[in-house]
C-alpha cells in the first residue's frame, strides 16, 4: 500500500502479443477513475517509471524459456496477489501450438541453421511455474471482466469468473446456435464470461477462455463427430489455445492406465 | 571521453528491446538495438492448421496490429485459393483497417511519444497536468476501436473477418452513429494537428530508402505494388527482392536490406511515396506540420502518423457514405475457386509494409508460411540512424543522450512482439 492508501499494482509481460495490456488501456477509456483507485507502479508498455514495490501483479504472456522462470519467481516473491492476465498466462494460449511439432523442427523452420542462437522451450501457463491466485481468461481479456476483477480485489472479494459454459451466454443473447447452422463450436465445454462474442459475430467459439470444470468431453467429441469432423479435425478444434491442457490430461490418463 | 548507454527493455514501446551504445576515446565503438523478445515461432505453428484458422492465429502475433495481421493473412489465403472479394467486403475491410490505423497512431503519438516532449515518464501525470489532451486522446482512441468493433466485433482480435468476406454485418444505425462521431471528431483531429505542429521536433536528418506499397487509385493500405524512393517498383509477390531477410545474433528479429544498407517502412515512407493520394485535409495538416515529400527527418515519422490520422478519418467518412448509399447486405463469403495453392498477402499496417506468404495444401491445411514484419524491416535503419545520431549528441550529458536515443527508437513506433523490449546509463 502506498502512502496515499491506494494499492500498488504492476503489470508484467512474457511471451504474448500484449493485446491484454492494450485491453487494460482500453478499459481506462471508459473508466479513467480507475487511476484514482490504484497506483500503477510498473507498466513497461505505457510508462517509463519502474517501481519494485507492489501488492498486486498482473502477468500477461506464457513462460517460454528458462530465464522467464527466474523473473516469474521474483514477481511471486514480491506480490501478495498474482493475477494471470489472458489466455497466454492462464492457459499457455496460442504459444502452445508449438507442442504439435517437435521443437527442433519449429526452431529450424523459423531460424534455419542459426536456431541454436535463440533460447526457447515448450510454452506453458505461468501456473506451471508459480502459484497463481486468480486468472482473467480470454484472448484477449474482456474489459468488463478486468474491471470487475479489479473491483473485487479492491473489496477483498473473489473475482466473479463464471464456471458455466459459453452456451449459457449465447442463449441469453438469443443467438441461433451455430450447430443448427451447420457449423461447429467449442461453446458447450468452454468457460463463459466473454458474452459469447465469437458466436455473436458468426464465428465458432475457439475455447480461448479454457474449459469449464469437469467438461463432458466424450459427449462433446461425439457431437463434433456427428457433425462430420474426423478425429484429426476434433484435435484441431481442441488445441488452438489449450494444447497444454489437452496434453496434460492425456499424460494423466496415460499414467493412471500404467 | 568514454560513455556507455545500456538501456535494458526500452519503455513505451511494444515488446522488449535494449539500446547499447559505447563510446571510447571520443569514438563510437558500439551501437546496437538488441531485440530480446522471446522467439514466437508463428510461422511454424501455422503448419498443419486449416487455412480458415490462419487469420485467427496470426492476429495473435500482435495486439496493436491484430486487424492488420488478420487482413494480410486473409489476402494471402484468398490469393492462394483464387477468392475474389465483393466490393462491399473490400469496403468493410478498408473501414476496419482505418479503425486500427487510427487506434494505433493515436496510442503512439499521444501515449508513447507526447510524454517525451512534455518531460514526463508516461501519460498518467498528463491526466492531471493536461487533462483536455488526455481526454481527447481517449475519445479518439475509443472512436477508432468502435469502428473496428462495429465491423469485426473488436479491434484485438477481430472476429467477423474470414476468407472471402465477413460472418457479421454492421447495422445502418451503427454506421450512421460512427459517421456522426467522425464528423464531430474533426475538432479533435484538428486539435491534434495543432498540438503536434507546435512541438519542437528534433532536427536529425538522414536520407534513406523509403519503401511502401502503392496503388494507382488510392493511398495504399491493402494490396498494391511495392515502390521505393530510390526508384524501384515491383509486384508484391517479388517482396523477397526487397526484404532480403537475414539473421543477426543480437536480435531474435530478422533484419532486412534492399538497395542501401538499410531501408525504412511506415507512415513516413507511405507519406513520401504516396503523398499525392492523401485526402486534401491531410495535405493541409502536412503543411501545418511543415512536411512536404521527401521528408528525411526520422523523428517526423510520428508527425506523418498525425497526417494519416486526418486521412484515415476522412476516408472512413467517405467509405461509410458509400456503404450507406448502397445499403449493407449480408452475403456469404466469396467462394474458394481452387483447393490449394500459394499466395502473397500485403498491406500497410501502422508500422509499415506487412507480408504474409502462404502455401496451402490440397487438403486445406497450411503447408508453409512466411511473415515479413515492418519492425524487422526497420531495425537495420534504426541502427544506422543511431550510428549517425550519436556523434551529433556526444557533448550532451549521458541522461540526455539516453533520452534522445529512446525518442529515436520510439519514432519508429517499434512493435517488437511482432518482430518476433530501452535504457540504463553508465559513465566510464
Amino acid at each position: 500500500m502506498s502512502q496515499n492508501g491506494k494499492p500498488k499494482v504492476a503489470f508484467f509481460d512474457f511471451t504474448s502479443c500484449e493485446g491484454c495490456q492494450l485491453t487494460v488501456v482500453d478499459s481506462l477509456q471508459d473508466h479513467p477513475e480507475l487511476l484514482n483507485a490504484v497506483e500503477i507502479v510498473q507498466f513497461r508498455e505505457a510508462m517509463s517509471e519502474k517501481g519494485e514495490d507492489y501488492l498486486v501483479a498482473f502477468i500477461e504472456g506464457s513462460c517460454t524459456r528458462a530465464s522467464d522462470e527466474a523473473r516469474l519467481k521474483k514477481i511471486r516473491q514480491q506480490a501478495a496477489v498474482v493475477v494471470a492476465l489472458g489466455a497466454c498466462a492462464h492457459l499457455g494460449g496460442v504459444n502452445t501450438l508449438k507442442y504439435l511439432h517437435p521443437l527442433d523442427e519449429v526452431r529450424q523452420y523459423v531460424y534455419g541453421d542459426k536456431a541454436g542462437w535463440y533460447d526457447t522451450y515448450d510454452a506453458r501457463p505461468i501456473e506451471a511455474v508459480i502459484p497463481v491466485d486468480y486468472f482473467i481468461p480470454g484472448c484477449p481479456i474482456d474489459r468488463d471482466e478486468f474491471l470487475a476483477t479489479v473491483k473485487a480485489l479492491l473489496l477483498g472479494k473473489k473475482p466473479p469468473i463464471p464456471d458455466y459454459p459459453v452456451c449459457v451466454e449465447c442463449k441469453l443473447k438469443e443467438n441461433t446456435c451455430l450447430f443448427t447452422l451447420g457449423k461447429v463450436c467449442m461453446g458447450p465445454v468452454t468457460r463463459a464470461g466473454c458474452k459469447a462474442i465469437c458466436p455473436s459475430y458468426g464465428q465458432s467459439c475457439e475455447a480461448c477462455r479454457g474449459f469449464i470444470p469437469d467438461p463432458n468431453d466424450s459427449s462433446m467429441r461425439e457431437v463434433l463427430a456427428k457433425h462430420g469432423l474426423t478425429p484429426d479435425e476434433i484435435t484441431t478444434m481442441y488445441t488452438m489455445f489449450t494444447t497444454y491442457q489437452v496434453r496434460e490430461k492425456l499424460m494423466q490418463r496415460a499414467s493412471t492406465h500404467e | 571521453m568514454s560513455k556507455r548507454i545500456d538501456v535494458h527493455h526500452v519503455t513505451r514501446v511494444e515488446g522488449h528491446g535494449n539500446i547499447v551504445v559505447e563510446v571510447a576515446g571520443g569514438q563510437l565503438k558500439e551501437c546496437r538495438f538488441d531485440v530480446v523478445e522471446t522467439p514466437r515461432f508463428f510461422e511454424a505453428m501455422l503448419i498443419g492448421r486449416p487455412y480458415l484458422e490462419a487469420s485467427h492465429i496470426t492476429s495473435r502475433i500482435c495486439g496493436i496490429c491484430a486487424t492488420g495481421h488478420a487482413t494480410a493473412s486473409l489476402r494471402a489465403s484468398e490469393k492462394a485459393l483464387g477468392v475474389e472479394l465483393s466490393e462491399q467486403s473490400q469496403q468493410l475491410r478498408k473501414l476496419t483497417f482505418h479503425g486500427e490505423q487510427l487506434d494505433s497512431h493515436v496510442l503512439h503519438i499521444y501515449m508513447l511519444v507526447a510524454p517525451d516532449f512534455l518531460g514526463v515518464g508516461s501519460v498518467i501525470p498528463l491526466a492531471s497536468s493536461h487533462p483536455e489532451v488526455v481526454l481527447r486522446a481517449l475519445r479518439m482512441k475509443k472512436l477508432a476501436g468502435d469502428i473496428c468493433a462495429v465491423v469485426a466485433g473488436r479491434h484485438t482480435h477481430p472476429i467477423a473477418m474470414t476468407v472471402g468476406g465477413f460472418t457479421h454485418f454492421p447495422k445502418v444505425s451503427e454506421l450512421q452513429d460512427l459517421r456522426r462521431r467522425l464528423i464531430e471528431g474533426r475538432a479533435d483531429v484538428d486539435a491534434t494537428v495543432d498540438l503536434f505542429a507546435s512541438l519542437p521536433w528534433p532536427s536529425f536528418d538522414r536520407d534513406t530508402e523509403y519503401v511502401s506499397l502503392t496503388k494507382p487509385d488510392e493511398y495504399a493500405f491493402i494490396d498494391g505494388e511495392i515502390i521505393t524512393s530510390d526508384g524501384a517498383r515491383l509486384p508484391a509477390e517479388n517482396y523477397q527482392q526487397v526484404t532480403n531477410e537475414h539473421l543477426v545474433q543480437h536480435s531474435t528479429a530478422k533484419h532486412t536490406r534492399h538497395l542501401r544498407n538499410s531501408y525504412m517502412v511506415g507512415a513516413l515512407a507511405r507519406f513520401n511515396n504516396n503523398y499525392e493520394q492523401l485526402h486534401p485535409r491531410a495535405k493541409e495538416a502536412a503543411q501545418k506540420l511543415g512536411m512536404k515529400p521527401k521528408v528525411t527527418k526520422t523523428f517526423l515519422n510520428s508527425a506523418a502518423q498525425v497526417v494519416e490520422i486526418v486521412h484515415c478519418s476522412e476516408d472512413a467518412i467517405q467509405i461509410i457514405d458509400q456503404l450507406l448509399a448502397k445499403g449493407v447486405h449480408p452475403e456469404a463469403p466469396a467462394p474458394v475457386r481452387q483447393t490449394g495453392g500459394e499466395g502473397v498477402g500485403v498491406c500497410e499496417v501502422p508500422r509499415g509494409m506487412l507480408v504474409h506468404h502462404y502455401w496451402i495444401g490440397e487438403d486445406g491445411k497450411m503447408t508453409g508460411a512466411n511473415c515479413i514484419i515492418p519492425t524487422n524491416q526497420n531495425l537495420a535503419n534504426l541502427e544506422q540512424d543511431m550510428q549517425a545520431l550519436v556523434p551529433q549528441i556526444l557533448d550532451k550529458p549521458v541522461e540526455q543522450m539516453q533520452l534522445d536515443l529512446e525518442m529515436l527508437v520510439r519514432a519508429y513506433d517499434p512493435c517488437i512482439s511482432c518482430s518476433v523490449h530501452v535504457l540504463k546509463v553508465e559513465t566510464k
